[in-house]
């Protein structure tokens, strides 16, 4: 029992010995990765990503899965951007209402997303793997396939002003990060969240309306996505379905790799962020020490497996689908 | 000649099969009957390999034989025929029967299947089944699942050498007379292939259908009975008689409840499923228990109270307002609590800790806008933590870390801080150790005192006895005799068991 208790213990600090052990290592073998203006990069990289695996750690909690982020960031870009520039290209000026604005597509696609799996009762890989395209599809409908510039200074200054050397949006995202928690930990929601995920009979037998949760967790991660997306835009100063590109796996990813259980009712957003620092920190360092960037896929897809093996009881699962 | 010799068995320190000598001979039907928790599974267990004997000897023919799973036995011609049916649903009926055995139909590496078709046909014939073997199990009736699940077993005897031993396990509790009576000819008929080691909680059957009939109980053999000489009222007696204590169920402590307040009334309701109707009133501080064999309809009933079932009709009236609606959302909101027999799925969330285990059912009075007061709910969970001895090391523990009576504390807590009225008490000391227990009980009064009304699923018929003010006899999804539990003046196990079985 002790000894069970203590691999336990043990289990939660691995995503983050994990993290310290890689920048150690690239360290080690190039010195100049540990300085502030590397790390700099690192937190601009890792900024959107943070946004959008924090949305999908809700839906994960829950035990469901999210697949439609890609969609929904393309849809959120290109929105937010059209709606930007059509304002007066200023977030000083009428502009900023796009941003509110980004964050309601996202959450009435999240309550699409969630509603077609709770209602349809369609399983939620599915019914977010097909709304993504959706999204693709919409958001290439939209632009005809072109890039939106933004040349808003005031709204790039999230890239371009920085603070201690970390530019204005890392400190934005987290924010948005504490927010998360706040929910996850302090409101009746993200409590649910982890009944549900944790023991799903439970919760109904104790009375909880499992499916409005569920639509609600979806819409949670949608505004988050929306986060996510203006990020993105911030900072490449680019909108396109492009922008959306490349989430999914990324964030899936860095969910895994800190901790939060895929069967959902453990971890939570500061495994998160460990996860999107570890997935980060590997493609930055990998750039570091001079490694071919196809390299860098093959290295994530190991470690999710590594991730996956080494934070759950595998014990408890008699049977492994 | 099967054989067990002085066989042991104890699970984490439980005693649960006290040197168990068994013999059955080739041809020989054998009846084991016992109570609920006497060991009949545990024994059966060891006999078809699932679970491996601590001390003592299995014997097949005379030669000392170690089982380390059901193929094991298998291969040495010990089958079983699973009450919960154990053939997978979505296959044909030929290749349940060859599962795992598939290898004299392979040629090639690919299946024959006319080959396969012929060989099953041939088992069919042995239950006198005619049906395809190419069908869909799950387009079956239950009547002709159980006879493929024979056929299945005796499929072994072309594979092992010597005589086969078949176990079923309440093979009849989901068929109707006349399938009873097919099933029975049957094995009658099979004799002269192998022998049959028939459990069953209908004793008119076993004495039916056995030669010789094994009485277990508290996980010894108390007496083997020849079947021509037994009748119902003798084996009863051997399978429980013992006394009852009323110290144990704090019989001292059981007031009268108050006549005049109804929280609860089912009015010929017809739960979901079974024929019939369910009449029954629950009174403020009253202590109702519902007893009956496994599968007799007791938990449809809990769990139609508590929304989880609709009934197809009839009015459910919770302090005389009829319910309309039916989930446990409503039910938790008119002040039900449900305390399910299965602790770990539908009791605890383990990875939640004391805290938030105990509010998950009210968390609407430990927020404001959504945001949660977590101070107030570790007040509370230390309030009833000191109340009810939880032993835990702080509120913050994880109650999957707990012991099964702390628990079932925490589940109490759960709902009685949350103000329910009405609890629905399905097997609450299952699991639990007598001390633990005895402290189960002791909440038990405390609630009645409070004016609780409960609706108990005892563990033990003498628990039921022991705790209730009333209890309902349920046989076949109907209460078949009403019994008044005054204590002095309580009913004899006997008295209910007749109405049982």
């Amino acid at each position: 029992m002790n000894r069970f208790l203590a691999m336990d213990a043990l289990r939660k600090w691995v995503p983050l010995l994990v993290l310290v052990g890689l920048c150690l290592f690239f360290t080690v073998v190039n010195p100049n990765f540990l300085s502030l203006r590397n790390f700099a990069r690192i937190a601009i990289s890792a900024t959107p990503a943070l946004m959008v695996a924090v949305g999908v750690t809700f839906v994960i909690l829950m035990g469901s899965i999210d697949l439609s982020m890609e969609g929904t960031v393309a849809v959120c870009a290109v929105l937010f951007a059209l709606a930007l520039n059509a304002l007066g290209g200023s977030i000083a000026g009428w502009g900023w209402v796009a941003i509110p604005g980004a964050l309601l597509v996202g959450a009435a696609l999240g309550a699409v997303n969630g509603m077609v799996h709770v209602m349809l009762r369609i399983p939620s890989f599915m019914a977010s793997l097909s709304l993504g395209f959706v999204g693709i599809g919409l958001s290439l409908l939209i632009t005809g396939g072109n890039r939106i510039l933004i040349d808003d200074p005031l709204f790039r200054s999230l890239l371009t002003v920085r603070v201690w050397g970390f530019p204005l949006m890392a400190y934005a995202a987290l924010g948005c990060l504490l927010v998360a928690w706040f929910i996850q930990d302090h409101t009746t929601m993200g409590r649910n969240f982890y009944a549900v995920g944790g023991a799903e009979d439970l919760a109904r037998a104790s009375g909880l309306d499992v499916g409005r949760l569920r639509i609600i967790g979806f819409v949670l991660a949608g505004v988050f996505y929306a986060l996510g997306a203006i990020f993105a835009v911030a900072r490449l100063g680019i909108a396109e379905t492009e922008t959306g590109r490349n989430f999914m796996f990324m964030s899936i990813t860095s969910v895994v790799v800190g901790g939060t259980a895929l069967r959902g009712g453990a971890g939570g957003v500061w495994n998160t962020l460990v996860g999107v620092l570890i997935v980060n920190v590997i493609g930055n360092g990998m750039v570091v020490i001079g490694l071919a960037d196809y390299f860098q896929d093959g290295v994530l897809g190991l470690l999710v497996i590594a991730a996956v093996y080494l934070s759950t009881n595998r014990q408890s699962l008699s049977f492994v689908k | 000649m099967f054989e067990l010799k002085n066989v042991e068995k104890r699970y984490m320190g439980v005693h649960v099969l006290k040197g168990v000598d068994f013999r059955i001979d080739d041809g020989e039907i054998i009846g084991l009957v016992g109570e609920n928790g006497a060991g009949k599974s545990t024994l059966m267990k060891v006999m078809y390999g699932a679970v491996q004997h601590d001390a003592g000897s299995v014997l097949v023919d005379g030669a000392a034989v170690n089982f380390r799973s059901p193929r094991d036995a298998m291969k040495m011609g010990v089958g079983m025929v699973y009450q919960e049916q154990s053939l997978i649903p979505n296959l044909t009926v030929m290749e349940n029967i060859f599962l795992g055995f598939e290898k004299p139909f392979v040629r090639f590496g690919a299946i024959r299947w006319k080959k396969m078709a012929q060989a099953a046909r041939r088992q069919l014939a042995k239950v006198k089944l005619d049906i395809d073997p190419a069908t869909i199990t799950s387009h079956l009736t239950f009547a002709q699942r159980q006879l493929v699940e024979l056929a299945k077993v005796l499929a072994l005897e072309e594979r092992v050498e010597g005589r086969l031993v078949i176990l079923l396990d309440e093979p009849t509790s989901v068929l109707s007379r006349d399938e009873i009576d097919l099933l029975f000819s049957v094995v009658r008929a099979l004799r002269r292939r192998a022998s049959f080691i028939f459990v069953s909680h209908r004793l008119d059957e076993i004495i039916d259908l056995s030669d010789r009939i094994y009485v277990l109980k508290d996980g010894s053999v108390v007496d083997v009975l020849d079947a021509r000489h037994a009748d119902i009222g003798t084996i009863q007696k051997k399978m429980v008689g013992r006394d009852i204590n009323t110290e144990y169920y704090r019989e001292d402590r059981q007031a009268p409840y108050d006549e005049d307040k109804v929280l609860l009334e089912l009015d010929h309701v017809r739960i979901a499923g079974r024929g019939n109707d369910v009449s029954l009133r629950l009174h403020a501080g009253e202590v109702l228990a519902l007893v009956g064999v496994e599968g007799s309809g007791r938990e449809p009933i809990l769990r139609t109270i508590f929304g989880m079932l609709k009934p197809e009709k009839g009015t459910l009236r919770i302090r005389g307002e009829p319910m309309r609606a039916f989930s446990p959302a409503r039910s938790v909101a008119h002040g039900v609590g449900y305390v399910p027999r299965e602790r770990k799925v539908e009791g605890i969330a383990s990875g939640m800790n004391v805290f938030e285990n105990m509010t998950l059912s009210q968390m609407r009075n430990y927020s404001r806008g959504g945001v949660l007061d977590i101070g107030a709910e570790r007040a509370l969970a230390r309030e009833w933590i000191g109340k009810l001895s939880i032993k835990v090391p702080s509120e913050y523990a994880d109650c999957g870390n707990l012991s099964g009576g702390n628990q079932q504390k925490v589940v109490l807590a759960k709902w009685r801080s949350g103000g329910s009225e009405i609890i629905l008490l399905d097997h609450p000391t299952r699991g639990l150790d007598i001390g633990a227990k005895v402290d189960v009980y002791g909440m038990i009064r405390d609630m009645s005192a409070a004016g609780v009304g409960i609706i108990l699923v005892a563990d033990t018929l003498e628990e039921a006895i022991g705790l209730s003010h009333t209890i309902a006899v349920i046989k076949d999804g109907e209460i078949r005799k009403w019994f008044n539990c005054q204590p002095g003046a309580k009913p004899s196990l006997y008295d209910l068991i007749q109405h049982m079985v």
